[in-house]
């Protein structure tokens, strides 16, 4: 235990002074921070649902649930997770094929099981936190930074439902999927010279992934991207309308409930993913300012307890789940401000539905898990 | 080292993991930077062409249509009303499929191929962006409260309320009032887009075209707030239309409807005039057509029935058909003889039946000749010669006449031009002179040329509503009047007032429309004078009258009878048979009204068309 490190970073305090909510392991500046970003989701939410009320109810329920999922995942201790790990991620695997043999499509996509009448749900989901996991369960086995040998490995356990993910198609949760694995791997000390590597092999094959792995629809967001206008009723319509909304909200925003992009329903999906718009139109450039900073104080303190953790494996799954909400969140926003093309990623903690807010609130109880236990 | 690194070192580990977390978050820091800046750039540096952007966005101008001015008859009664229809339009811009939505909307209401059909040209048009392309009209309350339930499932359509035309007197007055069409691709091409913008009517036909630039207004704007589905949220401000100026005619809604039942199921026209203002009272050509279905729509086989019917009832007989005016034209040819001095009122022929000019072959024979040459009028002055209708005094006339006289005097009552202030597309008809004949024909003008005139045969061409005028004038003891429709002071209208310099008028005394008059008078109420003796009409409308009427019937023949042929109506195909008519004006003294019929084909002027007159003038002159 470096006490150096502890003097290093102002926010990692004695876990003794941190009073009654350290007993039932829960990290109240991580939780305060959550807190303030669902407030300031609900209400741009409130906002964008308009004149259908319920939208906000429910998302109030959805938010109750997942605050109860985050402190049962905070109870239970690191062991449990590290134990239970290879399982979950086998167990996953088994769903996604599960999923493409026998899902139900729900617009264009085969993403969800569904036991009738009894539950229906979304493995890729799973896998956000599943695949992280098992690589943080694989590699605090070996010696960091890994071998070439491990990192084939690792890559392959990224590779399997990331791939599973991407056929269904649905390319936003594999990117998220294969970002959580490559951030444990590259916590867990991967050569940057690695990353540099696959980039310009990526560079070098991209005429050969456009021609093969895309289709045709992931194609024209591409197009989109570079040339909105080519298209401003079809595919360009919705970059057109994120990017009017923001900057027509300039810097103080039309004000709560008075965009009239969201409002007159010029923007398409306000509620769900391209809902930063909604926040940029009516709280203008300072309302967009306001949400990043809360969220790079989360990525902040989720780090923090992320090195602060009593294990290898703690660390490795803590800190990945934490840049997995980094790229959640910087996908979305960079997405519909029209910096990246289209991909189906909701804004983490703000975007109406349940199934993100689920998962994304078990790693933050994850996350707290991991630094409040103590040693096992 | 490779012995070094298999050893796991968990506070080398720690501080690698620790590492890697502040590289993680700086490049997280350098990330969310980029956002930012993606911001700044949208927000601050672009932010005003984004705000001009959503503003186009949600507002839109939208132009508001002007209600047309309404037409009244001279007593108030409404003919051209309008009513509020609603429209099924497609914004073409919101729907991605419009075969799907084509196909949603059949769920709802019933849709013929043939309006989808017309959607899709109309489709192709260039219009205003966001504009709604109609597909269906005149929607019942049941379609409107289908769509307003369904309103939620299909996108990009909406109802279109706007007022539309609506003729209450139906094919009553259609050719006296015209009609609006919907506005052509050519339409918009030819007129102001500015004006009809908003508009999707034109007056097309009779009053309606011609005070088209009165009765349509100006259009206004309104700005609204629209959402993207084209909806109305709210509008921001309004520049409401100006209205159409409202037009009253001298038309007489009670006398059109009495005209067309007098003319009953026959084929005709009827125009009668005031004499003292012009002001045309009636004004009907059957058969007739219900304007209001050019409004509503009709299907294909439905204007095929109209525009190819052998009896063309879009046609306005009254002001377009032209025919030879037969005996009706002998007053214009005695007046002529007087005026030019050819002859005088107490000039005797001995009229025999038939009439050969001097050295000529060609047997010209009076309407009473028989084949066994019994016929003629007998000893005929200019007088006996009208209300008798004698053929061969006025044979004898025109033959000896210059024909210019008779042309410039029937052109100083109207024929061969259109005199009408208000009625622009009325027909000229034809007086043929010896000019005309040799530009047109080649041909020098022989006298038999002018014995045919005589009679009003011929090339001579007139319309109802010329012959109407003709009568009004013969009412005002030779002064001038020009027909018109509505009630505008001409200052207002700015036409040139017609030349009066070279009438041949000037040479008719007051004695010499006293006895015109009163020949036309003995036509109608002489009777009781035994075998050739009575005025032609009396028999048929003169025998219980009580009011003085002045009239002249006229029988016109379509075909030319040859030479020792006897005419048999029977034997001739509808077509072919004679046009009846008769002129008229009432009561005499002080005369009310002028009138005009015309029985196509009908027969004889004063068994067909006299009758039809006398109802007509009989409602006008008895209504309280």
């Amino acid at each position: 235990m470096s006490s150096d490190f502890q003097r290093q970073l102002p926010t990692g305090r004695n876990i003794q002074q941190d009073g009654w909510l350290y007993k039932v392991h829960l990290d109240p500046m991580l939780l305060t921070l959550v807190c303030l970003v669902l407030g300031f989701g609900l209400m741009v939410l409130y906002s964008a649902a308009g004149d259908q009320a319920g939208l906000f109810d429910a998302q109030v329920r959805r938010v109750l649930a997942a605050m109860a999922v985050l402190v049962i995942a905070a109870q239970l201790p690191p062991g449990v997770y590290l134990r239970w790990a290879p399982f979950v991620y086998v167990l996953g695997l088994l769903l996604l094929v599960l999923v493409l043999l026998v899902g139900i499509k729900v617009k264009g996509s085969q993403r969800w099981l569904e036991i009738p009448g009894l539950l229906r749900f979304q493995p890729s989901e799973l896998m956000k936190i599943a695949v992280p996991m098992a690589l943080a369960w694989y590699l605090q086995q070996r010696v960091l930074p890994p071998s070439p040998k491990h990192v084939f490995y690792s890559l392959v356990i990224i590779a399997l439902p990331a791939v599973a993910i991407a056929a269904q198609p649905d390319l936003g949760t594999s990117i998220l999927v294969a970002g959580a694995g490559l951030a444990v791997l590259l916590l867990a000390g991967l050569s940057w010279r690695y990353l540099v590597y696959a980039s310009v092999m990526i560079a070098a094959a991209a005429p050969l992934l456009w021609q093969f792995a895309l289709q045709g629809y992931q194609r024209q967001r591409i197009i989109t991207l570079f040339d909105p206008d080519r298209d401003p009723l079809g595919a360009g319509w919705n970059i057109m309308q994120s990017t009017t909304a923001i900057g027509s909200g300039g810097v103080f925003g039309k004000g709560l409930l008075q965009g009239t992009q969201s409002h007159l329903d010029f923007l398409p999906e306000a509620r769900t993913d391209f809902i930063i718009a909604v926040v940029g139109e009516e709280l203008g450039l300072v309302g967009v300012i306001f949400l990043l900073l809360l969220y790079l104080c989360i990525i902040a303190r989720g780090l923090v307890l992320a090195v602060s953790a009593q294990s290898t494996f703690a660390r490795l799954f803590a800190g990945a789940l934490t840049l997995t909400f980094f790229i959640y969140l910087f996908v979305n926003i960079a997405m519909v401000s029209g910096l990246l093309p289209v991909v189906g990623v909701p804004l983490p903690l703000v975007s109406y539905g349940g199934t993100s807010i689920i998962t994304l609130m078990a790693s933050f109880g994850i996350i707290m898990s991991m630094r409040t236990h103590k040693a096992w | 080292m490779a012995v070094a690194l298999a050893i796991k070192d968990p506070n080398r580990e720690k501080a690698l993991i620790q590492r890697r977390a502040i590289s993680f978050f700086m490049l997280t820091v350098l990330c969310v930077g980029v956002l930012v800046a993606r911001f700044v750039q949208l927000q601050i540096f672009d932010h005003e062409s984004y705000q001009s952007r959503s503003d186009k966005n949600r507002i839109q101008v939208q132009p508001l249509a002007p209600p047309r001015g309404l037409i009244f008859d001279t007593n108030g009664v409404l003919l051209a009303d309008n009513r509020p229809s609603s429209a099924l339009g497609i914004v073409v811009e919101r729907v991605d499929e419009i075969d799907v939505v084509i196909a949603q909307l059949r769920d709802v209401i019933a849709l013929s191929d043939d309006q989808v059909e017309r959607f899709r040209e109309a489709q192709k048009r260039t219009r205003r962006p966001g504009a709604a392309v109609i597909i269906a009209d005149n929607l019942s309350d049941r379609d409107i409260a289908a769509l307003a339930v369904n309103r939620h499932r299909i996108s990009g359509v909406e109802v279109i309320t706007q007022l539309q035309r609506y003729y209450p007197e139906g094919a009553i007055a259609a050719h006296a009032v015209g009609s609006v069409r919907r506005m052509t691709e050519r339409d918009l091409q030819e007129q102001d887009k500015a004006v009809y913008r908003a508009s999707q009517f034109i007056g097309k036909r009779g009053v309606e075209a011609y005070y088209e630039q009165v009765l349509r207004g100006q259009p206004g704007f309104q700005r609204v707030e629209t959402d993207a589905h084209g909806r109305i949220r709210k509008v921001i401000d309004i520049e409401p239309p100006t209205l159409g100026q409202n037009l009253t005619l001298y038309l007489d809604a009670r006398l059109q409807q009495a005209a067309v039942e007098a003319l009953g199921a026959r084929r005709g026209a009827i125009v009668a005039l005031d004499p003292k203002t012009g002001g045309v009272l009636a004004l009907v050509s059957k058969p007739s057509y219900d304007p209001n279905q050019f409004i509503i729509g009709m299907s294909d086989s439905e204007f095929r029935k109209l525009s190819e019917s052998v009896y063309v009832p879009l046609f306005n007989r009254a002001t377009n058909g032209q025919y030879a005016p037969g005996s009706i034209f002998k007053p214009i040819v005695g007046l002529a003889g007087i005026a030019s001095g050819a002859m005088q009122w107490d000039t005797e022929i001995d009229d025999r039946g038939s009439f050969r000019l001097p050295g000529g072959e060609r047997e010209y024979r009076d309407w009473s000749w028989t084949i066994d040459n019994a016929g003629g009028q007998g000893l005929v002055d200019l007088r006996r010669a009208i209300y008798r209708s004698s053929n061969v005094y006025f044979y004898d006339v025109a033959s000896r006449l210059d024909v210019g006289y008779l042309s410039e005097l029937a052109a100083d009552f109207g024929l061969g031009k259109n005199l009408a202030v208000d009625i622009s597309e009325a027909s000229r008809g034809l007086v043929p002179d010896a000019e005309w004949k040799l530009g047109t024909k080649g041909e020098k003008w022989y006298q038999g040329d002018s014995v045919n005139m005589g009679i009003g045969q011929g090339d001579l061409l007139v319309t109802p509503l010329q012959v109407a005028t003709y009568a009004a004038m013969l009412a005002n003891r030779g002064k001038i009047v020009r027909p018109q429709m509505a009630q505008v002071r001409d200052r207002d209208r700015g036409n040139e007032i017609y030349p009066t310099q070279s009438s041949q008028f000037a040479r008719l005394t007051h004695d010499d429309w006293v006895n015109t008059i009163a020949a036309m008078e003995d036509v109608v109420h002489l009777g009781g004078q035994g075998f050739r003796g009575n005025g032609t009409a009396w028999a048929y409308i003169g025998q219980d009258i009580s009011y003085r009427m002045a009239g002249k019937s006229g029988t016109a023949q379509v075909v030319e009878i040859r030479q020792g042929e006897e005419y048999n109506e029977e034997e001739l195909s509808e077509f072919r048979r004679k046009h009846a008519w008769f002129m008229a004006f009432a009561p005499v003294d002080d005369p009310q009204i002028a009138i005009a019929v015309l029985v196509e084909n009908g027969g004889g002027g004063s068994s067909v068309a006299a009758p039809v007159a006398r109802k007509v003038l009989d409602s006008y002159l008895d209504s309280p």
